[in-house]
């Protein structure tokens, strides 16, 4: 049963001369298992971005189909940007308690806060927060709606690599926790095997697939950086074509 | 109490009626007071201030969300706009009583009429600088339209919102005088163009100082604390 189904046929954006367009995507085809954790990694500016637009329905200019979840189901969405856009006039608890429906408990909003190492920030407001305290914060918000699919893109970008690492073990927690289908957006090679099921290399504009690769890796070996590192390396030999989008 | 001092002392160099010592309009200002005189006209003009305030901010308010929301009718509605503007306060107040008669409803409506204009290009400023990426995470997050309004846009209008606020104030009292002068039988406007027929300088400062007093309270009790409370939670 696959979770996210895609077939864009084109997306384009108009130039900026206002004559002819820009092809952004081209004949874009992907199918995500549920429960599946996919890192689509491709060079910045490919249209990464405008693709997870697209599966969250903030864009709905394209030529194509999207399924989300079972058909005539309503699949809930959570996204995790790349800036993390907090409200800066609500407190972390209160940006956390907005997104969510009048009939969820709010216990769970205590239990991602404690996961997230949070608890004692809560009451702050976003302004006066770290960056990686605001990415947390935005991943919070994103699993506290119980999403049956999460988009992220480039959540750990700008962040130092300690404080990457460390949100990214607790993203996993997380994840593992509540199982659901991931879609993350990166171009850090490292960061995607040590997070994917599966890794889709996407190339630069017009975006389409170049090559799909399952990590063998088992998630209780991710954490050795030396392990990560060989797959790198035969992925680079076996996968040449690969090169050239990182 | 520089003011007080300088005040004072040109009073009494020049010692004439003209310019009455602080101590002749003091005394003034408190005869009004005990007859009823002043609160009563204070109270009308303060009256009409609030309807015709409160009745241009929402309607500017709803106008500048809309033109700033959407293209279209901005660029239809863009030209009225700036030759209402642009149209004399003076113009818009005779012209609302020759077509509606001398009557209260034509008073508050030409102060309306003067003050939207501007209180809608405010606040469509604010609404085209609304931020893209928190409108998009709300809509993200399925976020209703109730939502979104109160928690989302209205925070963002808020600066533009006390601008407009603040501007209006000061412009409205002093078209209302206008208003009330050529139109009404009371109200400050009424009563300052008494005085001036009288020459009576006393009791035209007596008057200014009770409504500069108003509005300073205005500011310190209603405003002020606004302001401190929506900005809380900026570092």
């Amino acid at each position: 049963m696959s979770a996210i189904d895609i077939n864009i046929h084109s997306k384009t954006y108009p130039a900026i001369d206002q004559v002819g367009v820009h092809l952004a995507i081209k004949n874009l085809q992907l199918s995500i298992k549920s429960g599946e954790f996919v890192c689509l990694v491709g060079p910045s500016g490919s249209g990464k971005t405008t693709l997870l637009n697209i599966i969250a329905k903030l864009d709905k200019d394209y030529e194509g189909e999207i399924t989300v979840g079972r058909y005539n189901t309503q699949s809930k969405i959570g996204c995790i940007f790349q800036n993390p856009r907090l409200l800066p006039w609500r407190t972390v608890r209160e940006n956390i308690e907005l997104v969510l429906d009048t009939s969820q408990s709010l216990t769970i909003v205590d239990e991602l806060l404690e996961v997230m190492q949070l608890t004692d920030s809560q009451q702050v407001y976003p302004e006066r927060l770290s960056l990686g305290m605001s990415r947390r914060v935005s991943i919070i918000r994103a699993f506290a709606i119980e999403p049956d699919v999460l988009l992220m893109d480039e959540p750990f970008v700008s962040l130092d690599a300690p404080t990457a690492r460390q949100v990214r073990e607790l993203l996993l927690k997380l994840w593992h926790d509540r199982p659901h289908t991931v879609l993350f957006v990166t171009h850090d090679l490292r960061e995607a095997i040590t997070l994917a099921d599966r890794l889709i290399f996407l190339s630069a504009r017009p975006m389409s697939v170049v090559s799909e690769i399952v990590v063998t890796i088992p998630r209780t070996e991710r954490h050795k950086e030396s392990v990560v590192e060989i797959f790198r390396q035969r992925l680079l030999n076996d996968y040449p074509e690969i090169k050239q989008l990182l | 109490m520089v003011l007080l001092v300088v005040w004072q002392a040109l009073a009494s160099y020049i010692n004439s009626d003209l310019l009455p010592a602080p101590a002749t309009v003091a005394t003034v200002f408190w005869l009004e007071f005990m007859t009823g005189q002043l609160p009563y006209h204070l109270g009308v003009t303060l009256l009409r201030l609030l309807v015709s305030f409160f009745i241009a901010m929402l309607l500017g308010c709803a106008i500048g969300i809309a033109l700033g929301r959407n293209k279209k009718m901005d660029a239809f509605f863009d030209n009225w706009l700036v030759i209402s503007l642009n149209v004399p306060a003076l113009v818009t107040i005779i012209l609302c009583y020759v077509w509606f008669g001398l009557i209260e409803s034509a008073a508050i409506l030409a102060v309306v009429v003067n003050k939207l204009p501007n209180v809608i290009v405010t606040i469509r400023e604010g609404t085209r600088r609304l931020d893209q990426d928190l409108l998009e995470m709300a809509s993200s997050f399925n976020f209703s339209k109730h939502k979104m309004l109160l928690h989302v846009i209205w925070p963002q209008l808020h600066p533009f919102v006390m601008g407009a606020t603040r501007s209006g104030l000061a412009l409205i009292w002093k078209i209302i005088l206008v208003v009330e002068l050529l139109g009404r039988s009371n109200g400050m406007g009424y009563q300052l163009h008494l005085f001036f027929q009288l020459f009576d300088v006393a009791s035209i400062l007596a008057y200014t100082i009770a409504f500069v007093a108003v509005i300073q309270l205005i500011e310190v009790m209603i405003l002020k604390p606004l302001d401190k409370k929506s900005m809380r939670w900026r570092r």
